[in-house]
């Protein structure tokens, strides 16, 4: 599992299991970062490597090398790496700190395309595995489109930038989408797995950071009082909702085309599905969670009458938030005629023994009332209630509610009585946030990526046979809605989606909730 | 919000608790802390408190004595003001201090950890003070003591689960390196040397934690520098010397790979205390490195 040191037989005398102040501190290693230009790097990936050197997570010899096609010198590209950080970093900044990154930032100008650029990438990285002692050991983050995978694959592979020379480690960083559908995330993986191995890629999701992923495991499988409940004896629908407040932006090159389905509902809502869904693992290794995912994942499907169990719209123009903005078509470089949906909301069944019969549905959508994320089990009514039906009428369904973002934490819906000599019964939220009981600042989910890369912790992100069978559940819904002829149902911009999707969850007797 | 109880008790300082956090709106406190100070160390110890109630909120709880031949309590409540949890400075008059464990224990958060803390001076041990019972875990640090080596000695001698010293904290980041570096370099250790300042309690326990964790005689060299300035640990394959000449930035290098810098500073107040509060648990290293010291003074 942990391929760290594992060189011969020898055992540290200092480290030992119980001496849990002591942090992780990896290797000597060299981070390639690829489009370092990007607003990606300069707002999350830059500042998280400061966090980490700051929290004395960073080995003595770290090196940032940053590869774009600007015109820059190692000193412009560390100005840059500066800024961002004195900007965006989480932890206060410190010169002792700075000094110790400053010595081992470089910077490298040049396209995919240039073998000059990888000749000097290549000579680069020679130097610091002399100068700073890094020891042959890079991890390489693709922060650009997909469409360049393939050109930096190559060249990677022609200047023999991933030699194995036995005692030391080459890892990749790629970021979502994982492929436009199940051929197109094939054949990605065919180029990334050319050049490496299964364990040494690292795919980030950067929405579901491992601390979210490790608190809801945490919530569902270190307490006794809500697993007994998670099935389908109790629960009669979940609800997974990612709803974000924006519009498309200036990403219309990017988006149109492609739709929100594919852009977050496939990694994303996918994801929190599987662990909301998922049996228990043996353990926590990430091959055993893994596995959990994936059988669930497996065992999920849209109800195949799709024109009933999907809906999709647009955003038209309308008040977000009091703000006037413009509907889906009108964005700059938006065709007037995209088909491409901003509103996605798919019913998903899982066939097997604790979910059969209880509906799954996932939603996200731009431009919604508030950029909320979150995972709701609503329980069942009570087989029955000792009050007059009066007493009851503003009892709801009793939910909990996993409160992704913002504001992590959990939410539990259920009905107390109303003060007073009636007897009343209302519905009330007890609230858990992660931000008021524990530390204010969590380390972002790059800072963990970051740090499990550089120590060559499995990754809990997930591998690609849980992206091919995320494109399965959702390549037939997206063939369907290929076939339409019409455009996607338009809603008002600042509202919670089109009439099909409130109509669609209203067949099955239910009704969404208001995040 | 700020409350002032002149004369008072601990179920009306627990009703204006409750009151005031229904007004601010906050809940989730985590864990209760418990300040034992004297006047003069009391503004650091608050500020040190405040700054890490951020990571973990809690309610701050800071017991003073006050000479006074009448037992008498007051109170302070401070809530809000961006304040993440409660604080409560109590001033214990007279003999009112000997029964300070029965003014805290109405007091105390529900259900969750309660960590003593003193400062400066503390009782040896710990375990057996009246605070100090009603605390999971306890932290004192023999850096503020009158006599740092004997005040680490005579808390060693008392030892129990859940006590913890702060001049080991400070230690954390040396360790964290100096585990790196064995590490990387892959061999057997043969020899040790730890220089710092004379009669720094630190470095006493650093070497003590180097003679327990290796089984080689570690050398003790008086050095000009504040606190800890030198590590060096001979390997067969050369030595490991982590060396810091000013406060901030050290140097660092290992056989076979060229020397480097890393930030290595003396940490602040919060960030000791910080790092305290993230475990409850017992640490078991800290208890059989304070063991090995006790042992090698009883025999010296």
């Amino acid at each position: 599992m942990a391929q760290r040191n594992v060189i011969d037989d020898f055992t540290n005398p200092l480290r030992d299991p119980e001496d849990r102040r002591l942090p992780r501190i990896a290797g000597p290693c060299a981070l390639v970062i690829f489009g370092v230009t990007g607003d990606l790097s300069r707002k999350k990936l830059m500042p998280a490597v400061y966090d980490l050197a700051h929290r004395g997570m960073l080995p003595p010899g770290f090196a940032l090398v940053g590869f774009a096609r600007r015109d820059w010198e190692d000193q412009d590209f560390a100005q840059q790496v500066h800024d961002s950080v004195k900007e965006n970093a989480r932890t206060p900044f410190r010169e002792d700190v700075w000094e110790q990154l400053l010595e081992g930032i470089r910077f490298v100008s040049g396209t995919f395309e240039s073998d000059d650029a990888f000749l000097k990438l290549k000579a680069t990285l020679d130097e610091l595995d002399n100068e700073r002692g890094t020891g042959g050991n890079h991890a390489f983050y693709l922060s650009i489109p997909p469409s360049g995978f393939g050109p930096v694959m190559q060249q990677l592979r022609k200047h023999g930038l991933t030699e194995d020379h036995g005692d030391n480690w080459n890892r990749v960083v790629i970021e979502k989408p994982f492929g436009h559908d199940l051929q197109s995330a094939r054949e990605l993986d065919q180029v990334v797995s050319a050049l490496f191995r299964p364990h040494e890629v690292f795919r980030i999701d950067h929405y579901l950071g491992k601390e979210t992923v490790q608190n809801m495991l945490a919530l569902r499988f270190a307490n006794q009082m809500f697993e007994p409940l998670w099935n389908n004896h109790y629960v009669s629908h979940v609800q997974i909702t990612m709803a974000e407040d924006i519009g498309i932006g200036s990403r219309a090159g990017y988006f149109d085309g492609i739709g929100i389905t594919r852009d977050v509902m496939q990694n994303h809502l996918l994801q929190l599905l599987a662990l909301a869904a998922m049996e228990e693992p043996t353990n926590f290794e990430a091959g055993q969670l893994r596995a959990e995912k994936t059988k669930v994942l497996a065992a999920a499907h849209v109800p195949v009458d799709y024109a009933r169990s999907t809906a999709r719209g647009q955003y038209a123009a309308g008040w977000q938030g009091g703000q006037e903005v413009a509907g889906y078509l009108q964005e700059q470089g938006v065709d007037p005629g995209s088909r491409t949906e901003t509103f996605s909301a798919v019913r998903v069944d899982i066939d097997n023994r604790r979910w059969a019969g209880v509906p799954f549905y996932l939603r996200t959508a731009k431009r919604m009332p508030r950029r909320v994320t979150e995972v709701a089990l609503n329980f069942k009514k009570p087989p029955h209630l000792p009050f007059a039906q009066t007493d009851t009428v503003e009892l709801g369904t009793n939910a909990l509610v996993m409160r992704i973002q913002p504001d992590e934490g959990v939410t539990l819906r259920f009905g107390a009585k109303v003060p007073g000599t009636q007897m009343e019964i209302r519905e009330v939220s007890m609230d858990f946030g992660y931000g008021g009981s524990f530390t204010e600042s969590s380390p972002e989910a790059y800072e963990r990526l970051i740090l499990d890369v550089l120590l060559g912790e499995p990754p809990l992100f997930p591998l690609q046979e849980e992206v091919e069978l995320s494109w399965k559940i959702l390549d037939p819904v997206l063939d369907y809605w290929a076939s339409l002829p019409e455009q996607p149902e338009q809603y008002a911009a600042g509202t919670w989606g089109p009439k099909s999707a409130h109509d669609m969850i209203a067949r099955d007797g239910f009704a969404w909730r208001r995040p | 919000m700020i409350i002032d109880l002149q004369n008072t008790s601990s179920r009306e300082i627990s009703a204006e608790l409750t009151k005031a956090r229904r007004g601010a709106g906050a809940s989730g406190l985590v864990l209760t802390l418990i300040i034992s100070t004297t006047d003069e160390h009391f503004d650091a110890a608050i500020e040190a408190a405040r700054a890490s109630a951020t990571a973990h909120p809690s309610r701050v709880i800071v017991v003073t004595h006050v000479d006074d031949d009448q037992a008498r309590l007051d109170a302070k409540i401070q809530v809000g003001d961006g304040l993440p949890g409660d604080l409560v400075v109590l001033r214990l008059h007279g003999p009112l201090q000997q029964h300070a464990d029965s003014i805290l224990l109405p007091i105390l958060l529900p259900d969750s950890p309660t960590i003593a803390w003193w400062p400066n001076e503390g009782p040896d041990d710990l375990a057996a003070d009246p605070i100090g019972q009603l605390a999971d875990r306890r932290i004192t640090d023999a850096a503020g003591c009158q006599d740092p080596q004997q005040a680490l000695l005579n808390r060693a001698r008392h030892h129990a689960a859940g006590d913890t010293d702060l001049t080991w904290t400070r230690l954390t980041r040396w360790r964290a390196l100096l585990v790196a570096a064995v590490d990387q370099v892959q061999a057997d250790v043969t020899a040790a040397k730890v220089v710092s300042a004379p009669d720094n309690a630190p470095a006493t326990l650093l070497a003590a934690w180097l003679s327990v964790k290796l089984g080689v005689p570690v050398e003790r060299v008086d050095g000009a520098r504040v606190g800890v300035s030198e590590v060096r640990l001979t390997t067969t394959e050369g030595d490991i010397i982590i060396e810091r000449p000013a406060n901030g930035t050290a140097n660092y290098s290992v056989p076979g790979q060229p020397p480097r810098k890393v930030a290595l500073r003396r940490r602040p107040l919060t960030d000791l205390l910080t790092e305290e509060l993230e475990r409850m648990d017992p640490d078991e290293v800290f208890e059989s490195t304070v063991a090995y010291l006790l042992a090698s003074s009883e025999r010296a």
